[in-house]
């Protein structure tokens, strides 16, 4: 069982009191019907799938209830950061910062 | 008798005898003893048949790491359990325990006959025996097969014990109470910091146990451990848990203990658990596992009366038990010799010293001589003998360049083997640590580590007293440090320890046919060196491929005893070094755990939770049968006195139809959504329309995944301008709630907009018939409940009994009908008031059973049951439902991709059998033509189906593949038995015209 840091509540709590909710960034269209199937097709069902550093949401249900961003590794299941929705993805350097 | 307990020898208390069974005969033991101990005091070896082959089995080792000696017990009262290792079992007054895997008796085997057929069970024998021919698969092998699978005998009946679990947080938690172990919980403990020892054995203390030789700072062993253990308990900082196995470690230093609390004990208290499953989140771990010695590969090394030299140490100095009179030590490592000596001071005739090495140190010979011990130095064993008990060894000198001199035949009644010593790396194994392969060790070891971890001791690699004591206290005093205490690692002195060496044996070579040679590798699961060869020449040469094809490792011991040498044997079949074959992975748990274990508290009513509504009780005293649906426990129907099921549904949809029933839909999800972008929230979330809604009106609402399906549905009402009142699915409440505040929270952050579960706020009592509002017009106050002021789809704000109330105009019966809302304390009290005034209209209250019948009448689905994830709107039919003007909702865009405008999609349609009296299968599959070839082309399934008492025949809903084009056509459900044909009709089987809603 993981422990995550809630980026909200500004503390570490075991992985029961989350729910996982996929990749993160990936915004919804502003306008779905200017989008051709094949566009919409990839915003639906195409995922990074990665191995390594994933970025993903994660939502403090039994806590908050506030979702937010966090960058784990897929491979050691390690969470590198955990960073408030609505936040810019962190840059590679700044992740390899905070491996250390 | 103990006839081979020597008196006043050991740590077991000889004062405190201990009576047992083994097999239905009585022997006594002492308290302190394990099975396997007070079993060889005696004079038994043999304790069980094998897996495959039912050979005669014995005592192979001292520990947890037992392969062969797996026996059941009794505990009585249901408390029977199959598979407990002997050489862990502690033995208490009145334990009733039978060997396994033999019929009809464990001298005489019929099973055993599967030794003599040895070519039929060899490697893969699974893949290749049972495949052919095909018809002999139902009447032999699998026969067969079911025969033989699994180890002992399963309870027959539920376990009766109770299991506790618990949380827990400490700064260093230590695995393993040996030398290493309990210097690092000593440094730590001495720093401060909160510690947890935990340790599988019934006491402290690991190898120091067994061993009498070495002193530490000037005292025996015994008295430091004594002195080590007396520091601990007298730390408040330290935790001490014993019979606690560290099952697992998962991420960020997570360990499952199992503690085993009375299993122990004759009479444990009432009430009191059986295990713990301890889940320990530590900052710092220190892994003192130790190391399990390597049994050596030859023929006949399974014989009951051969087993481990450490072992057969450790019977003799911890238990005071000889195993034998006239044993023989075999060897490739110094550590057998110590067992030879200590067995020869304990009065046994060691027959002989049979190292495979060459040449030994001379202080090990010159002890050996001055005992009168014969030592073989270069020679083999090359096979046993003896039906049920070994009873000689043939061993054979090899010259330095491999000649085999003639053989000699020496008579034993044990014999002791040690290949060396294998470090216990599963738990860091675990955390995906690397393992180092060390050649000259050949062995594995901690590599680097992916936790806040540290190994220590011969688990480590760190073999000996004084070694192990150095790098616990190293780690210890490391692991106190990295969490935040201050701690230096205090220095032992250690003496009387002989340095240990050794060889590391592969197979031990023969002057016989080697593929002749029952040479066992996995004891447990009777694979020997020729299976593993054998697999290697078939072509596999990775270990995972080797162990499944093999099984080797892949008993309940998960190859403690046998990984190693299986590998050293691939490796050198497949000629490449042996990190290049592999290490095969190692996973929780270390050790056979209980399912009690894991299940902990969660079992029989506290397995999950079961919610029910303020009028469940009410329910339950008026004779419900109830169902589960979701977490729910509903009411399902109200059977009268002497009715069924089928009469008592018949004559509550009757009632209801022709003047009132009274349903209890608490269960309905029920969502407040409140704010001043409220409407538009809603105009994104559903298909439907919402800003035009007027106050005090509601609609039917459908959500669909943003693939375009329907997820839920439900009726919505508009309380105030700014305030949506929203029910859902029973089933789909939670995970509705959860879909809108991802939308709110991470798309729409810019609506202010406010979501509230009040699903449990809220009692509804739906009142549904054509006497509905009869009833209760004269109980509501602050509502005109005229056909004008509140007509259907209606909702507005009251009381009714002087109790605040939101009443909802809404049927899903097809009939005049209400739904009101009170706060949930009232439920009960509003209910038994309406069912009292009820009477005078013959007021039935129905369950969920009628429910379904009555929606189903009129056509209404169910989401999840109509549906199933794959259907559109228009699949459903409520195309209606789709706000067409809106620009956007969630699901929109994919609404219009080419499948989902395919003609041939299913779609929901009715169904009448041709025989009224047919009342078909729910997810019975439709085809159109019944005379077609198998496998039949399937058009679609039965998703709902009742026999209807208001149209006195059966009615059902189906998805069809362009099911609406299909209306009137004759469609054939085929069935175990016979055929049904119906005939696709509507959906909606009656009133069409909805008159009856205001009726
Ligand atoms: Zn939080």
């Amino acid at each position: 069982m993981l422990v995550i840091r809630c980026p909200y509540c500004e503390a570490e709590r075991p992985e029961v009191e989350f729910a996982y909710g996929g990749e993160a960034h990936i915004a919804r269209p502003a306008d779905p019907s200017t989008l051709t199937d094949e566009q919409w097709k990839d915003h639906l069902f195409i995922r990074t799938n990665a191995r390594g550093t994933h970025f993903e949401r994660w939502r403090h249900v039994h806590g908050c209830g506030r979702f937010f961003n966090a960058v784990r590794d897929t491979v050691s299941d390690k969470f590198v950061t955990t960073y408030k929705a609505g936040l810019p993805r962190p840059t590679e350097a700044e992740l390899e910062g905070m491996r250390k | 008798m103990n006839a081979y307990r020597i008196k006043g020898k050991g740590r077991v208390d000889q004062r405190k005898p201990v009576r047992f069974s083994f097999n239905g005969t009585a022997y006594t033991g002492y308290e302190g003893d394990t099975l396997a101990s007070a079993l060889l005091a005696n004079g038994v070896h043999l304790v069980g048949r094998s897996f495959k082959y039912h050979r005669p089995r014995g005592i192979l080792s001292a520990g947890s790491e037992e392969p062969n000696a797996l026996v059941g017990t009794d505990r009585g009262n249901g408390r029977f359990e199959p598979n407990t290792r002997a050489t862990v079992l502690e033995v208490f007054e009145g334990l009733n325990t039978t060997s396994q895997n033999h019929w009809p008796s464990l001298k005489r085997d019929v099973g055993a006959i599967n030794d003599a057929l040895y070519m039929l069970f060899s490697a893969g024998f699974y893949y290749k025996t049972f495949m052919w021919p095909k018809s002999f698969w139902n009447k032999v092998y699998e026969p067969f097969i079911r025969g033989a699978a699994g180890l002992g005998k399963s309870p027959t009946v539920p376990d009766p014990d109770t299991y506790a679990s618990r949380f827990a947080h400490c700064d260093v938690l230590v695995v393993g109470a040996g030398p290493a172990g309990l210097a690092a919980a000593l440094e730590a403990g001495r720093s401060g910091a909160k510690v947890m020892l935990c340790d599988e054995q019934a006491e402290l203390g690991g190898s120091l146990l067994s061993e009498t030789n070495a002193r530490i700072d000037g005292a025996s062993g015994w008295d430091w451990l004594k002195a080590a253990a007396a520091e601990l308990a007298a730390l408040p900082n330290v935790t001490v848990l014993t019979r606690a196995t560290a099952i697992g470690y998962y991420h960020q230093n997570l360990l499952g203990l199992c503690q085993r609390l009375t299993d122990h004990l004759a009479s444990p208290p009432e009430g009191a658990p059986r295990e713990r499953l301890w889940k320990v989140r530590a900052k710092q771990v220190v892994l003192a596992q130790g190391a399990i010695e390597k049994p050596l590969v030859f023929d006949g090394n399974d014989r009951p009366g051969v087993m481990l030299a450490g072992a057969a140490r450790s019977y003799l100095n911890r238990y005071g038990v000889k195993v034998g009179n006239r044993p023989v030590v075999v060897t490739s490592h110094d550590s057998a010799w110590l067992a030879a000596y200590d067995l020869a001071e304990a009065g046994a005739k060691v027959a002989a010293i049979v190292d495979v090495r060459p040449e030994v140190a001379g202080h090990l010979k010159q002890r050996a001589a001055a005992l009168g011990i014969e030592m073989l130095t270069g020679w083999t064993a090359t096979g046993t003998s003896g039906r049920l008990r070994v009873a000689s060894v043939r061993v054979n000198p090899i010259s330095r360049n491999g000649v085999f001199g003639p053989a000699r035949t020496i008579a034993c009644d044990a014999l002791l083997m040690s290949g060396g010593w294998t470090p216990s790396v599963h738990l860091f194994s675990h955390t995906k640590g690397k393992l180092d392969w060390n050649e000259e060790g050949q062995m594995f070891l901690p590599g680097e580590r992916t936790e806040e971890s540290r190994c220590a001791g011969a688990g480590n690699g760190s073999f000996g007293l004084a070694a192990a004591l150095a790098e616990g206290a190293e780690a210890g005093a490391d692991a106190a440090v990295d969490a935040g205490f201050k701690a230096k690692a205090a220095t032992y002195k250690v003496d009387g320890e002989v340095p240990l060496m050794g060889v590391s044996s592969r197979e031990l070579t023969t002057d016989r046919n080697a593929s002749k040679a029952k040479a066992f590798v996995d004891f447990q699961n009777d694979v020997t060196a020729k299976d593993i060869r054998l697999a290697v020449r078939e072509g596999f040469k990775s270990i995972e491929h080797i162990k499944r094809y093999t099984t080797n490792g892949m008993a309940t011991d998960q190859g403690k005893t046998s990984n190693i040498n299986g590998l050293v044997i691939a490796s050198d079949a497949v000629r490449r070094p042996a990190p290049a074959v592999g290490l095969t992975t190692f996973r929780p748990p270390y050790t056979p755990t209980t399912f009690g274990a894991f299940a902990g508290y969660n079992r029989s009513e506290l397995f999950e939770v079961t919610r029910k509504t303020p009028i469940d009780v009410w329910a339950e005293e008026n004779g419900a049968v109830f169902e589960p649906v979701s977490l729910w426990r509903r009411a399902w129907y109200f059977p009268k006195p002497g009715e069924d099921m089928h009469a008592a549904v018949t004559r509550e949809c009757k009632t209801v139809r022709e003047t009132l029933g009274m349903f209890d839909a608490s269960t309905l999800g029920k969502i407040e959504i409140v704010g001043p972008d409220a409407a538009e929230f809603l105009n994104r979330m559903y298909t439907n329309a919402w800003s035009k809604l007027g106050v005090g009106r509601c609609r039917y609402g459908v959500l669909l995944g943003e693939d375009g399906f329907i997820r839920d549905d439900g009726v919505i009402g508009r309380i105030t301008s700014d305030r949506f009142h929203v029910t859902t699915t029973t089933g789909g409440a939670a995970r509705v709630l959860a879909m809108m505040e991802d939308y709110l929270q991470t798309e729409w952050p810019d609506l202010k907009v406010w979501l509230t579960s009040i699903t449990e706020q809220w009692a509804v009592i739906a009142l549904q018939g054509p006497n509905a509002r009869k009833l209760f017009e004269p109980l509501v106050e602050g509502i005109d409940l005229s056909e004008e002021g509140f007509p259907h789809m209606s909702v507005a704000e009251g009381r009714i009994y002087g109790v605040p109330t939101r009443l909802f105009r809404m049927s899903f019966t097809g009939e005049r009908g209400y739904e009101i809302n009170v706060p949930a304390r009232y439920g009960r009290a509003v209910w038994e008031k309406l069912f009292e005034a009820g009477q005078q209209f013959g007021i039935t209250p129905y369950g969920t059973e009628t429910m379904h019948v009555l929606r189903a009448e009129k056509g209404y689905i169910i989401v999840g049951q109509d549906t199933d994830g794959t259907l559109t709107p228009e699949d459903a039919g409520l195309g209606w439902a789709i706000g067409k003007s809106k620009p956007d909702f969630v699901g929109k865009r994919s609404l219009s991709r080419p499948d989902m405008l395919k003609a041939d999609r299913k779609q929901l349609v009715g169904l009448l059998t041709s025989d009224p009296n047919t009342v078909l299968e729910a997810g019975a599959q439709i085809v159109l033509d019944p005379n077609q070839t198998l496998p039949m082309k399937m058009v679609g399934h039965v998703t709902s189906s009742y026999w209807s008492g208001t149209l006195g025949r059966s009615i059902a809903l189906a998805v069809v593949e362009g099911g609406r084009a299909r209306e009137g056509a004759t469609i054939h459900v085929p069935m175990p038995g016979r055929t049904h044909t119906a005939r696709i009709v509507g959906t909606v089987f009656y009133d069409p015209e909805n008159k009856r809603l205001s009726a």
